[in-house]
């Protein structure tokens, strides 16, 4: 199979120290990839990597002729959006579409119904009008997925996304997440929760003690996997 | 009102001093938003000195405050992008400095106050013909790489890290708002003063999002504001006698006034 992202013998790390050694991994299209490990491991670092936004220290992050890097949605770990920023949810999932405008300078009309259909999509088409600073965490956090939604083409990336999500919201969030991964989207997605990795995942690339990346089924009768799935309380 | 129009120089500054207000307000929605509008009050300083500096030195002014605060933009900019705390009493040292560099410049050498009080508070009479030309290109820039690039501005002021990550060359466009900042910065200032200039930048802004919540709303009320105050203030300074530039920040503040009692009487509601 044809694959979209691959990276072999990378180093990542800042300032010359790499915190990540030594790691190859291929991304097929379609595929569902969750990275995990602990905190400080490097998940996010490997995502700025993947987006561009981060030099690796040695080796490089190659994309294939089937995708291209503004075709990517990304939903940050923690924004860097400011939550009292003056502007409506409308206008935030819009800009998802900057991506799209290369040699435009306004959006148009398809870029909108792409934008509202990702709204309605998630549920939350009625808050098209209202200030984005008056949401609710977990509102907040599904309008900026609206916005990576929109962004995406062929590829969305996860940074924690259930983070200050109740358990509803988080299961509703997964299954939409699955849906996605089920129309064609490939999806990678850094998480500390388990159950994604074990419930929808195809691929589980692990970073921390050891590394690992593979099938999910590799995975846990890999000894890295089972240890992982120990310390996660799922001893069966 | 009619007969304040009837001069050629005050036809010169409501142009210039229209253009440069509305510039102002648009760069300030902007800078505000990305927490930079200490670098439009450091760069305002840094103009004062550079003023002082060539009129010491009788040489032109905009051939010498232009590169110097040009220059002083972009290290601004880099300062108020390494760590924060540092950053701030950074911008508040060059302030200062320069302020104290150009007084001193000034003093000891022409041994006159006139011109520390024209280039602090601004006077109407400091806009020439060339001024009037340039301030018209200048905004013109402004506005239309305003309105051109106002999705991309929109989605690099509200999230910086997502908009690199769609490919956007964030620390273009903000060095670019820096140097047109910089550029209206030089050229309201010695009508405007250059200790008040800065308002013109970060009170529209301000005031807007007392009231409005959309980024547009916000954008749109910013430029009204920033029209409205300046009409009201050189008119009130023309039949006041009062400082032109002390004038329109007087209005702005009367405005933010205004707009915060609205918005507490829409909380209530």
């Amino acid at each position: 199979m044809s694959y979209l992202i691959k990276g072999e013998h990378i180093d990542l790390g800042y300032e010359g120290m790499a915190i990540v050694r030594d790691i190859s991994f291929r991304i097929d299209e379609g595929d569902y990839l969750c990275i995990l490990g602990e905190n400080g491991a490097g998940k996010s670092t490997l995502v700025k990597a993947i987006l561009s936004l981060h030099q690796p220290l040695r080796g490089q992050i190659e994309f294939s002729s089937l995708i291209r890097k503004n075709e990517i949605g990304y939903l940050a770990q923690q924004s860097s959006a400011q939550k009292s920023f003056p502007c409506s949810v409308e206008e935030v999932v819009l800009s998802g579409r900057v991506n799209s405008l290369s040699s435009r300078f306004f959006y148009s009309k398809e870029d909108r119904r792409i934008a509202m259909g990702n709204l309605d999509r998630l549920g939350i088409g009625d808050l098209a009008k209202k200030s984005f600073s008056s949401l609710s965490g977990g509102q907040m956090q599904r309008v900026l997925l609206a916005r990576a939604l929109t962004a995406c083409k062929k590829l969305l990336l996860l940074d924690e996304p259930v983070t200050g999500l109740d358990p509803h919201t988080t299961s509703g969030f997964y299954s939409l997440i699955e849906d996605l991964n089920r129309e064609g989207l490939t999806i990678i997605m850094v998480t500390h929760d388990i159950h994604p990795a074990l419930n929808y995942a195809d691929h589980i690339m692990y970073l921390g003690r050891g590394y690992f990346y593979g099938t999910k089924d590799d995975f846990f009768q890999d000894e890295t996997g089972l240890r992982f799935l120990k310390e996660a309380g799922h001893n069966d | 009102m009619i007969e304040m129009l009837s001069y050629p120089f005050m036809q010169r500054a409501i142009i210039v001093g229209l253009l440069v207000s509305l510039s102002a307000s648009l760069l300030g929605v902007s800078l505000v938003l990305r927490r930079f509008s200490m670098i439009g009050d450091g760069l305002s300083h840094v103009g004062f000195g550079a003023l002082s500096i060539a009129s010491v030195l009788s040489l032109s002014p905009m051939a010498v405050t232009i590169p110097v605060v040009v220059a002083a933009a972009i290290l601004l900019l880099r300062l108020s992008e390494r760590s924060k705390v540092s950053s701030e009493s950074m911008i508040a040292l060059i302030s200062s400095s320069s302020l104290a560099i150009g007084v001193m410049a000034i003093s000891y050498i022409k041994g006159t106050n006139t011109d520390i009080n024209n280039f602090l508070f601004g006077s109407l009479l400091a806009v020439g013909k060339s001024d009037a030309v340039f301030s018209i290109i200048l905004s013109s820039l402004v506005l239309l790489a305003y309105v051109l690039l106002y999705p991309r501005l929109f989605s690099i002021t509200f999230d910086p890290s997502f908009s690199r990550a769609s490919g956007i060359k964030v620390e273009r466009y903000t060095l670019m708002l820096a140097i047109l900042s910089a550029l209206t910065i030089v050229l309201g200032m010695r009508m405007l003063g250059s200790l008040l200039i800065s308002a013109l930048i970060i009170f529209p802004p301000l005031s807007s999002m007392r009231v409005f919540k959309t980024y547009r709303q916000v954008t749109l009320s910013s430029a009204i504001i920033s029209i409205v105050s300046f009409l009201a203030g050189i008119t009130l300074s023309y039949q006041a006698g009062t400082p032109v530039g002390a004038s329109i920040v007087s209005i702005n503040l009367i405005v933010f006034i205004i707009f915060s009692i609205i918005r507490i009487i829409l909380k209530r509601n």
